[in-house]
């Protein structure tokens, strides 16, 4: 089996700047992570791991340090290119769902394609795309519903099918079971392993032990640091 | 992000939102049909003063007395003062392209019909041609002709107003009032004609030039004067000829008067000229008029504006997500342009609609000359659009430079 590797850090650093302190929050992070990975991120809250999860995302920038994703060093883009990088490359789950409150949950979904140069416009296609994700995470009975009208772990559904429909090539996922209950929360679950089992590459923050301890690696950062590196799936 | 799509998601925002995108528009609405409705009402008054001043003869060349400044006091007294009666035989005879020439001197006289007794009227001397001239028509009787002109017979014709207060009911025809010293027979009375440029041709009283001269002028002034004229009217066949004309009067007149051509001692203006100086007066109204709504426009804008960093603040964590899932700058910053861009525009259109249908209105029942200038309409909308804009892009960018953490964290 030959790796490919998706993400690579070279002792990526971000400081703050707080008025006249500098509060470092990464003190030189470097994790290589292969396609097909499912990884959690643990660390107290305070510890980076916020940070960490920001710049993976192309949602900030390092302050010093590589970061390749897909093989392609990220860490000098501008804003609109990191856009694009998290258009094409990037899916999100967030623990709020982060759903358009007034869309129906197809065009929840559809949203990262309209800002896709290669998929916007075409209306039939994206929308036969969205309907197709919506029946895989189990709500293709819902696809016209707007959020107000799901529960949590139905709205947490379309966001994943939401970060699914660009194909993107690493999945995102921020305590994506921190707002729901445990029912809900194992299905979630269940469905981010089947995109495992599938292929998927996905890194997920979470400070719930059990949560962790479902994926195959676990990588634990305090102060900046990465502590701990688990290739086995146990602390 | 595709335009099309920019346009579906602004217009989706601001349906959500009717009743506050309608109270945003409002300003943009007032100020677009005051800007319509002020132009249509200004230009509506300077046609109407145009078309009066026109109704009074067409392709009309004015020539006035005036004093010169060079042939004063020399050798040449004859050429010192201005117009005289055979200029206008002379213009009629050797101009071409001439249509029409009516001579006009005037005189202030008491005049009076049994007890009725009118002070300092307006006796204006002329010739036969004068009606044709200056398009006004006789309604009752007739105008002067030649033959009384030659005689210069005390004839008088009354304008419409004169007719009323002396005569009231009775038949004016064939009476004779008193001008001055002089017994005259009525023997006609104009149409009414009305105020034009300032002038009642109404409140005046129609003689023969040669009577004015002969009788009516004060003998003194009159003895200097000769058979001075205030005004000679030339009617010219064709509108293209007038220019034509004036120089040629110009040449002819000079050479007359033994005056140089630069400073001749007399004036030709035409309508035009008149047109334009009454213009003039209503023109700087106009322009204080366009600043009022302009600034009517501009507070609209700044209404919009304010919506628009209301709307921003609240819709920060909608950005945030558009951004995390792939929104440049520039495509949340089109999006927030493209809301103000619709809110001024659905607003100028609406205010177009307003200020047409306002003119209309003013016109039809508030008895006010408008016409809607369509140069108006396009000034209005542009307007709104640049307002949309200007105004649109301060939120706009304000909305792009969101930071996507700190938007996604925002309750």
């Amino acid at each position: 089996m030959t790796d490919s590797v998706i993400i690579r850090t070279d002792q990526l650093k971000k400081i703050y700047q707080m008025g006249e302190v500098e509060v470092p929050a990464l003190n030189g992070v470097s994790i290589t992570i292969q396609e097909g990975e499912f990884v959690a991120i643990m660390g107290p809250s305070g510890s980076g791991k916020s940070t960490l999860m920001n710049i993976l995302g192309c949602l900030d920038s390092p302050t010093d340090g590589q970061y390749y994703l897909d093989d392609q060093d990220v860490s000098k883009l501008n804003r609109a290119q990191l856009a694009h990088i998290r258009n094409e490359k990037l899916g999100f789950i967030f623990q709020s769902y982060n759903l358009l409150p007034r869309m129906s949950a197809v065009e929840n979904v559809t949203l990262p394609m309209m800002y896709n140069k290669a998929a916007a416009g075409n209306q039939v296609e994206m929308t036969e795309k969205a309907e197709e994700l919506l029946g895989i995470v189990g709500l293709g009975d819902r696809i016209h519903h707007q959020p107000k009208e799901l529960s949590g772990g139905q709205q947490q559904r379309v966001a994943i099918a939401r970060a699914l429909i660009n194909d993107p090539v690493l999945v995102l996922a921020d305590e994506p079971t921190g707002n729901l209950d445990s029912k809900s929360a194992n299905e979630i679950m269940d469905i981010l392993h089947n995109l495992h089992q599938s292929g998927r590459t996905i890194v997920m923050v979470t400070h719930e032990h059990d949560i962790a301890e479902q994926t195959q690696r676990i990588i634990a950062v305090r102060d900046g640091l990465v502590e701990l590196d688990n290739k086995n799936g146990r602390m | 992000m595709k335009i099309i799509d920019v346009i579906k998601v602004a217009s989706r925002s601001l349906t959500s939102n009717k009743l506050r995108s309608m109270l945003t528009m409002l300003g943009i609405i007032i100020g677009v049909a005051a800007v319509i409705i002020m132009i249509a009402v200004s230009s509506g008054t300077e046609t109407a003063i145009a078309n009066q001043i026109n109704s009074l003869g067409a392709n009309l060349v004015f020539v006035m007395s005036s004093f010169s400044q060079g042939g004063a006091g020399g050798g040449m007294a004859t050429s010192s003062g201005g117009l005289v009666y055979s200029d206008a035989d002379a213009i009629a005879n050797s101009v071409p392209h001439v249509a029409g020439v009516a001579v006009e001197q005037t005189t202030t006289q008491t005049i009076k019909y049994g007890n009725i007794v009118l002070e300092d009227v307006s006796i204006l001397g002329t010739t036969p041609d004068f009606t044709k001239v200056r398009e006004i028509e006789v309604e009752e009787g007739r105008f002067l002709n030649d033959q009384e002109l030659e005689r210069s017979t005390r004839t008088a014709i009354l304008g419409a107003t004169i007719a009323k207060e002396l005569f009231g009911d009775t038949y004016p025809i064939g009476q004779k009032i008193s001008v001055g010293t002089l017994k005259l027979t009525v023997v006609g009375v104009f149409e009414e004609k009305g105020l034009v440029s300032g002038v009642d041709y109404d409140a005046r009283v129609y003689v023969p030039i040669t009577l004015v001269f002969d009788k009516l002028m004060n003998s003194q002034f009159s003895r200097i004067a000769g058979d001075r004229v205030r005004m000679i009217y030339v009617t010219v066949d064709d509108k293209e000829n007038i220019d034509d004309v004036i120089l040629q009067i110009n040449l002819l007149l000079s050479k007359l008067h033994d005056v140089p051509l630069e400073s001749p001692d007399f004036q030709i203006s035409t309508q035009q000229d008149i047109i334009q100086t009454q213009s003039a007066t209503t023109e700087s109204f106009r322009i204080l008029l366009a600043w009022v709504a302009g600034v009517s426009l501009i507070v609209g804008g700044i209404g919009i504006m304010n919506i628009m960093l209301v709307s921003v603040t609240e819709r920060t964590r909608e950005i945030g997500i558009r951004q995390a899932v792939g929104a440049t700058p520039q495509d949340i910053q089109s999006q927030f342009l493209t809301e103000a861009l619709i809110l001024s525009l659905v607003g100028g259109l609406t205010g177009i609609i307003f200020g047409i249908s306002g003119s209309w209105v003013f016109s039809r029942f508030g008895d006010m000359p408008t016409v809607v200038d369509p140069i108006s309409i396009v000034l209005a909308f542009g307007s709104a659009a640049a307002v949309g804009i200007l105004f649109g892009y301060l939120p706009a960018n304000k909305a792009a430079k969101l930071d996507p953490i700190v938007a996604l964290r925002h309750e």
